[in-house]
């Protein structure tokens, strides 16, 4: 579409820059007024546009020839058939382009169980579950002759296996519902931190006040049954006992009452860096603010939810998140309002910095270190004149088109958003 | 017919439903969960078949099946794998590791029965 962006093109014909993207290419048919404007917003003739969509639906109906192993003479009156039968041949093209996105989609999914341990593991509970109902309850129901100690230990057998897949089958829903933000089961060294995190709505008194140790808190976590989970939660309560004794609870909240939530002043006023503050910020009980902390890698070492931003369990989040702005400048903080695409728009300010961690070694590479705090908006979505930057959880879960930071297919909306 | 047949499964429920229908069929079956003395088990018992699940603990099931058939004792011995990972490369895995038959959960029972005795008497 030329120099035109595509966003302005969108505006300015009064549609959205999703629904242009489908026109564009050619996943919507138009006519009538609308065809008018987008060629008058271009300065074309309309029946460039409509010879163009022509063209590509012939194009559709010989892709979808070839792949049933029509033969050339048949497949070369393609032309002819959308002549003759219009709204077959939509029909049928749309079909074909459906059938190729799924296809994609099934293969994308497909893709994602084979290397997603945790849906792997979800997955793998709830077929197995099922074999053994499946299996259990057709010897109750085929054999007659069944003794009356099988009978019974098999109909147990059933009612606990029943109660397993409910609550299988429920993790799994919640782990597929990214937009929910429920906890997923525990499968990774990092979810069984995440879950004790949470367990103690992450903020850890005993810790602050010096009546508790961390020794105490990791062995009585029933949320960290594997040795990495334990070694992880070590690390980072030893940050918070650490991170309180500059920058205490009460002193904090004091603090917040005259400055508000200027990470700037408030890190000042402690004498600490930014990300120290926003680590401490993200404890504050009532302020209801997530947290993120990634390395230089985009690794996700830490991670506070907040509900409406969807903070990935694997694999990469989304480049244009501001945490990975600041990599490149450590010491520069930023402020940015932003957006995710959910269904009701709310909008988060989102403070970012980063900082140098680890002892410093003569030509080694330094370690850097990003916090992202997030902070609902209130009034959201219409929370004033201030841009606000769309972002998105991931890409395999962003449903955004025509993203230029896009990386992977989307597993979402039209198949494959924006690809 | 008074074979042998070792199931090595970690699910209990699983355990109790395959070794009631072969037991019925007159199969005399053993059972083992642990994957990492799998192969020692085999070795030590010699059964007729093995049923054998793809995910277990120390040790998975195409390791176990890849050992087995490095041994020219085991290398012809009938296994017949169970699992829930159904993909296709799953399988492609299972069969080039040398596998007699792969079957995904959920089975049917008569499946699983008629595959232990098809796969016995093949290997008669």
């Amino acid at each position: 579409m030329g120099r035109l962006k595509q966003s302005d093109l969108a505006r300015q014909i009064g549609i959205s820059a999703s629904y242009l993207n489908l026109i564009e290419h050619n996943r919507r048919r138009i006519g009538g007024k609308l065809l008018l404007d987008i060629a008058a917003a271009l300065g074309v003739e309309p029946t460039v546009l409509s010879e163009g969509a022509e063209a590509a639906l012939i194009a559709s109906l010989q892709e979808a020839a070839q792949r049933a192993n029509m033969s050339d003479s048949e497949s070369g009156r393609a032309e002819e058939f959308a002549g003759r039968f219009p709204g077959w041949a939509d029909v049928l093209a749309a079909a074909h382009r459906k059938i190729a996105d799924l296809e994609r989609t099934v293969e994308t999914l497909s893709d994602r169980l084979a290397h997603d341990p945790e849906l792997a593991a979800s997955v793998h509970e709830v077929l197995s579950t099922a074999a053994s109902i499946r299996s259990t309850a057709s010897i109750l129901a085929e054999d007659k002759t069944i003794t009356e100690e099988w009978r019974n230990r098999f109909h147990t057998n059933i009612d606990a296996d029943s109660r397993r897949l409910a609550d299988s089958s429920k993790a799994l829903v919640g782990f597929l519902d990214t937009e929910t933000g429920e906890a997923a089961p525990s499968g990774s060294p990092q979810e069984e931190v995440a879950q004790f995190l949470a367990a103690h709505d992450y903020g850890f008194v005993s810790l602050e006040d010096g009546s508790g140790s961390v020794d105490n808190l990791v062995s009585g976590a029933p949320e960290l049954v594997s040795v990495q989970s334990r070694h992880l939660a070590r690390t980072v309560l030893n940050r918070v006992v650490q991170d309180s004794a500059q920058v205490g609870m009460t002193d904090l909240q004091a603090a917040l009452a005259e400055d508000g939530v200027d990470v700037i002043a408030l890190s000042d006023r402690f004498g600490v860096s930014v990300p120290h503050m926003m680590r401490r910020l993200a404890a504050v009980p009532g302020l209801d603010a997530g947290l993120v902390v990634s390395d230089r890698a985009g690794s996700l070492l830490f991670r506070k939810d907040i509900e409406g931003f969807t903070i990935p369990r694997h694999g990469a989040a989304c480049p244009l998140w501001p945490l990975f702005q600041v990599m490149g400048q450590p010491g520069q903080v930023i402020r940015a309002r932003v957006q995710m695409p959910t269904r009701d728009g709310v909008v988060f300010d989102c403070f970012a910095a980063a900082e140098p961690v680890g002892p410093m070694v003569f030509n080694a590479p330094r370690l850097l270190e990003a916090a992202m705090l997030i902070l609902p908006v209130p009034d959201s979505p219409t929370a004033g004149d201030v841009p606000v930057q769309d972002i998105g959880p991931a890409c395999r879960i962003c449903p955004r088109g025509g993203c230029a930071g896009r990386r992977e297919p989307s597993i979402l909306s039209d198949g494959f958003g924006g690809f | 017919m008074g074979k042998h047949v070792l199931l090595v499964e970690d699910e209990t429920n699983i355990i109790e439903a395959i070794q009631f229908l072969l037991s019925r069929e007159g199969w005399q079956v053993d059972t083992h969960s642990d994957g990492a003395t799998a192969v020692d088990k085999v070795r030590n018992m010699r059964p007729d078949l093995v049923v054998l699940d793809y995910m277990l603990p120390g040790k998975n099931g195409i390791d176990i099946l890849t050992e087995l058939r490095a041994d020219p004792d085991f290398e012809r011995l009938p296994v017949l794998m169970l699992t829930a990972r159904g993909q296709s490369r799953d399988r492609d895995l299972a069969e080039r590791a040398g596998v007699s038959r792969f079957m995904t959960k959920p089975f049917s029972n008569t499946e699983v029965v008629t595959a232990v005795r098809d796969l016995v008497q093949l290997a008669q």
